[in-house]
């Protein structure tokens, strides 16, 4: 066990992660010369395309130092705050933490956050100042800022450049210096946390394990202890590139288990698993429930593929502990599910990977935060309104309460001003302003969350010129003045477009929200009204004309399998609309009517 | 070239093995730049390699400014017993926005003459919807045509082309662009006149006296075989499409050496019903339910059937002994109506 190593490697986003566990594997000899490419562990498509990690991905390396053998457990977490749940599960399998600080950005929000998930869990904390290979990096200043935000000495930095490979020798060594092998006792019964999993079509539900105390054998019965189900371990293995059986993954290691286990529903990440003829008394303090931030229907495109879109799901939320979901229905779209996400960026994944990985084609409805409402009947009665139709009738409503969030936000100084009058326009009030140094700046600001989780990001990007960096968190509810803001299509409310809105900025929002459907809905042989309405008053009006015009002129000899085709791909665009009374509305209207700003 | 094409119809005479030949056309690009002994010679190859049928219907395309008054002598005197002449419109100011190669002097000068000379079978394309024209002054032009009394005619609505001075005009706003509410005017205007003097409108495209429909065209809508020789020609074999290289050279290097340089794709048959939606859509012979369950199941007709309701309901559809077939109403949205009544594959309809 004394030559286990287990750490995570935690960063604001795009500081170079992944880039950093490309030559961690490298040096270490982990991957063959075939197997190398950037950001090997990001082996998602979503997240090659993206450029961004979303999943945590453990790896394990094997190291001789000094004459010895090491075993080396690494976990590269994603950076974008909407995965900040991935980091703070992988913390708990680790004793020790990769901080990577670009040399040119320095310390960014989520480098604060995701320090103190470390902390919370009293991770050793090595600090790796990386891209010191960029001509536009500052090595001394932004060792000073570590030091300052850390406490430690400026030699406890490691300079490196996850692209040349500098530092990662002195990286290695530190990891093995200064984080502590695992604690556990062997002799005791089996004892390991589930921190990860995920759905293999063929050989059923794998988990991914930390073996606290014990061990665990091929073979071993074993115990779930929070379903109380019991199961042979099939298969044990560690994680390297590909998964590698093994008889047995002793205490402090990391691992994968395969039990053959087909209900996604048996198995829950943050649960315990044990030895079923001598099971531990105390189970390991799981996950802290995911709090989500923005909540929006997910409806299959075609309403028979329900109980399958359930099932999806169901083997999503392996994969994504921080996905919630539950049953709904929507006069417009019929059953689905209310979903719970931890930003727009997770919602939009979400829907990627249950059309790739599932087959599943959905809509999202409108998104919207969960606010508390009370009726004039019962004022000191919450209800939670996490769908727009949860809202009472305005004649019923004594008041509503929506999600604050304390924003930080670190920019140049240069943009304090835009960035300021971007949070007063969201309705934000600026509760402080630190000079970090001459030029960077942490501005808090207290602002409804509803106001942040749309467009906020973008807009601080554009203003900031890409110099700010944000991160968030909730500091409780608020009196709010909400309406809901429905949309009528052809005379015909759908539920599913139904908003929950800010008065003051209803008239304005109602409007756009009009003409973004104009563009979004194909015309169709009739004219068609879209109308937003405040209860039974209308605010605003669009129309969408008549289709004149479908076909052309000339269909010859060599005409005809090319128009077959075109017809052919506007019958599948057509089969990811949804009929909704007469008017057949596309997928993505549904969500895209609040990004207004595109 | 010549000696190319007369070599792709000796070697792909084994297609046509059991087939008669009923039509040749010569069309596509400039086929009149073929003077009449070369045209002859291509003629007699098909008939020395071929079984042609009695009195087959032999089209040639061209332009006014191609049919002089000695092309088209010339031509009287060939074995061509069709003309299809690219007219557009008889009004100068039209063709100036087409920017067309000829006037409309040329184009009224040339039906008559080739009437004149002996050629009673005659189509004449012509184009509506085109900005600034007036409903009066589209059917001036339908007018005219009545008047030569040509018995047959394809219109099609314009279409602004990418890259063309047309587009560019439309860009800059000193051309209105293209309206579909002036284009279904036209088109209603169009299949009303020419019903009253007694054509038959065949196709949503084309219209002919009895007796008088094209051919050659008539079959690719039913389906019908065909060999199309030449750089960037289709041919269809019942299952299969193919289509020659587009670029000239290539083709002439590729029948240098006895090949075929064609493209190959085999129709599945969720693909030949799809066509046959398309096709029949805009054809006066219709999708007859009768041919969809014999060639594709049962459960595909009936899988039409449920989709067509809502356009039968609205009037855009008619069923009648068991064909269905686009109205006046829903002709002019034939390609949206189709391919809604696609399949991606037979089994969606759940045999
Ligand atoms: N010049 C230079 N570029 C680097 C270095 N390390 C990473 N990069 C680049 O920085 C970008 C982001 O790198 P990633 O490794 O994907 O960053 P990450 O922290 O994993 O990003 P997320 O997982 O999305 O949070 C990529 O374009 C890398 O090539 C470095 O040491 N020097
Ligand atoms: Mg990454």
């Amino acid at each position: 066990m004394k030559h286990i190593r287990n750490f995570c490697i935690i960063a604001h986003i795009d500081h170079g992660k992944s880039t950093l566990a490309d030559r961690l594997l490298d040096f270490t000899g982990s991957v063959t010369e075939r197997e190398k490419q950037d950001q090997l562990l990001d082996n998602m498509d979503l997240e090659r395309e993206r450029g961004i990690t979303i999943k945590s991905h453990a790896i394990q390396m094997e190291y001789e130092y000094n004459g010895e053998q090491y075993i080396l457990n690494l976990i590269d977490t994603p950076g974008h705050v909407d995965f900040s749940y991935e980091v703070s599960r992988s913390i708990a399998a680790c004793e020790g933490a990769l901080l990577v600080v670009d040399a040119a950005q320095s310390i960014q929000a989520q480098t604060i956050s995701n320090l103190y998930l470390a902390l919370e869990n009293d991770l050793e904390i090595i600090p790796v100042l990386n891209k010191v290979d960029l001509p536009s990096a500052n090595p001394e200043e932004v060792t000073d800022d570590i030091v300052d935000l850390l406490g430690c000495d400026a030699e406890e930095v490691i300079p490196a450049s996850a692209k040349t490979g500098i530092g990662i020798e002195d990286i290695l060594s530190a990891i093995i210096e200064r984080i502590p092998a695992p604690k556990g006792n062997p002799d005791e019964s089996l004892q390991a946390l589930i921190f990860d999993s995920v759905y293999n079509p063929f050989r059923g539900v794998e988990t991914y394990f930390r073996v606290i105390n014990g061990e665990i054998t091929k073979g071993q019965k074993i115990k779930f202890l929070a379903t109380d189900k019991t199961y042979f371990a099939d298969e044990v293995g560690t994680l390297k590139l590909s998964q590698e059986p093994k008889k047995v993954i002793k205490t402090g290691d990391v691992g994968y288990l395969i039990t053959g286990i087909k209900d996604a529903r048996e198995v829950k990440v943050g649960d315990t698993i044990t030895d079923a003829a001598n099971p531990t008394s105390n189970m390991i303090e799981g996950f802290e429930n995911v709090k989500p931030m923005v909540f929006a229907g997910i409806y299959p495109v075609d309403t028979e593929d329900y109980e399958e879109l359930r099932a999806s799901m169901e083997k999503l939320q392996l994969n994504d502990a921080s996905l919630v979901f539950a049953p709904e229905s929507s006069a417009a779209l019929g059953f689905g599910f209310r979903c719970g996400f931890l930003g727009m960026l997770h919602l939009e994944i979400i829907q990627e990977r249950l059309e790739r990985e599932f087959d599943m084609t959905v809509i999202t409805t409108v998104p919207n935060v969960s606010y508390h409402a009370f009726t004039k009947k019962e004022p000191e009665n919450t209800i939670i309104v996490n769908n727009p139709s949860d809202l009472p009738d305005p004649s019923k409503l004594d008041r509503v309460e929506e999600p604050y969030i304390k924003a930080t936000i670190i920019t140049k100084s240069d943009f304090v001003g835009s960035v300021m009058s971007l949070c007063i326009e969201k309705r934000g009030e600026i509760t402080n302003q630190t000079y970090l140094t001459p030029e960077r700046v942490e501005l808090s600001f207290d602002m409804p969350l509803a106001e942040i989780v749309f467009d906020f990001y973008d807009r601080l990007k554009t203003v900031s010129k890409g110099y700010a960096s944000f991160d968030y968190s909730p500091i409780g509810m608020r009196a709010s003045k909400l309406v809901k803001v429905d949309i009528l299509i052809n005379g015909n409310s759908v539920d599913a477009l139904s908003a929950l809105i800010h008065a003051d900025n209803a008239q304005t929002i109602g409007k756009k929200m009009c003409e973004k459907l104009r563009a979004l809905i194909p015309r169709q042989q009739f004219d068609i009204p879209i109308q937003a309405a405040i209860g039974a008053k209308i605010i605003s009006r669009e129309t969408i004309k008549a289709l004149r015009k479908d076909v052309t002129a000339k269909c010859y000899g060599g005409d005809i399998s090319r128009k077959r085709k075109l017809l052919e791909k506007q019958k599948k665009g057509k089969k990811r609309m949804r009929q909704v009374g007469n008017v057949e509305i596309p997928q993505q209207a549904f969500m895209a009517v609040l990004k207004l700003n595109d | 070239m010549l000696a190319c094409l007369r070599k792709e119809l000796f070697l792909r005479k084994t297609e046509f093995e059991k087939e008669k030949v009923e039509t040749i056309y010569f069309g596509g690009g400039t086929p009149s730049v073929l003077n009449t002994d070369e045209l002859d010679l291509l003629i007699d190859e098909v008939y020395r390699h071929y079984d042609v049928a009695d009195a087959p219907e032999i089209t040639l395309e061209a332009n006014p400014d191609d049919l002089s008054r000695q092309k088209i002598e010339e031509l009287a005197q060939s074995r061509v017993n069709r003309l299809s002449i690219g007219i557009q419109s008889f009004d100068d100011e039209d063709l100036k926005m087409m920017n067309r190669a000829h006037n409309a002097e040329e184009a009224s000068f040339c039906i008559e003459y080739a009437r004149k000379m002996g050629f009673d079978n005659i189509s004449i394309d012509l184009i509506y919807g085109v900005p600034e024209m007036s409903t009066e002054r589209w059917l001036k032009n339908i007018n005219k045509a009545l008047e030569y009394g040509v018995p047959h005619i394809s219109s099609y609505a314009l279409t602004v082309e990418p890259r063309t001075a047309l587009e560019k005009l439309i860009e800059k706003g000193k051309v209105a662009p293209v309206n579909d509410e002036l284009a279904q005017e036209h088109f209603n205007v169009l299949v009303e006149k020419l019903e009253e003097h007694g054509f038959i409108h065949y196709e949503l495209s084309n219209f002919g006296k009895e007796g008088f429909f094209s051919r050659n065209n008539s079959a690719y809508w039913l389906g019908k075989k065909y060999i199309g020789i030449g750089p960037s020609a289709h041919s269809y074999d019942g299952r299969q499409r193919s289509w020659n290289i587009a670029n000239n050279p290539k083709y002439i290097r590729a029948l240098e050496k006895d090949e075929i340089p064609a493209t190959f794709e085999t129709l599945s048959a969720a693909d030949r019903y799809n066509e046959y939606i398309m096709t029949g859509l805009r054809t006066i012979w219709g999708v007859s339910l009768r041919r969809v369950e014999e060639e594709f199941g049962r459960t595909c007709k009936e899988h039409l059937l449920k989709n067509s309701e809502k356009y039968l309901k609205e009037g855009l559809l008619s069923l009648n002994d068991q064909v269905l077939r686009t109205t006046q109403k829903g002709k002019f949205l034939s390609d949206g109506i189709a391919s809604d009544l696609f399949l991606l594959n037979l089994r969606e309809t759940g045999v």
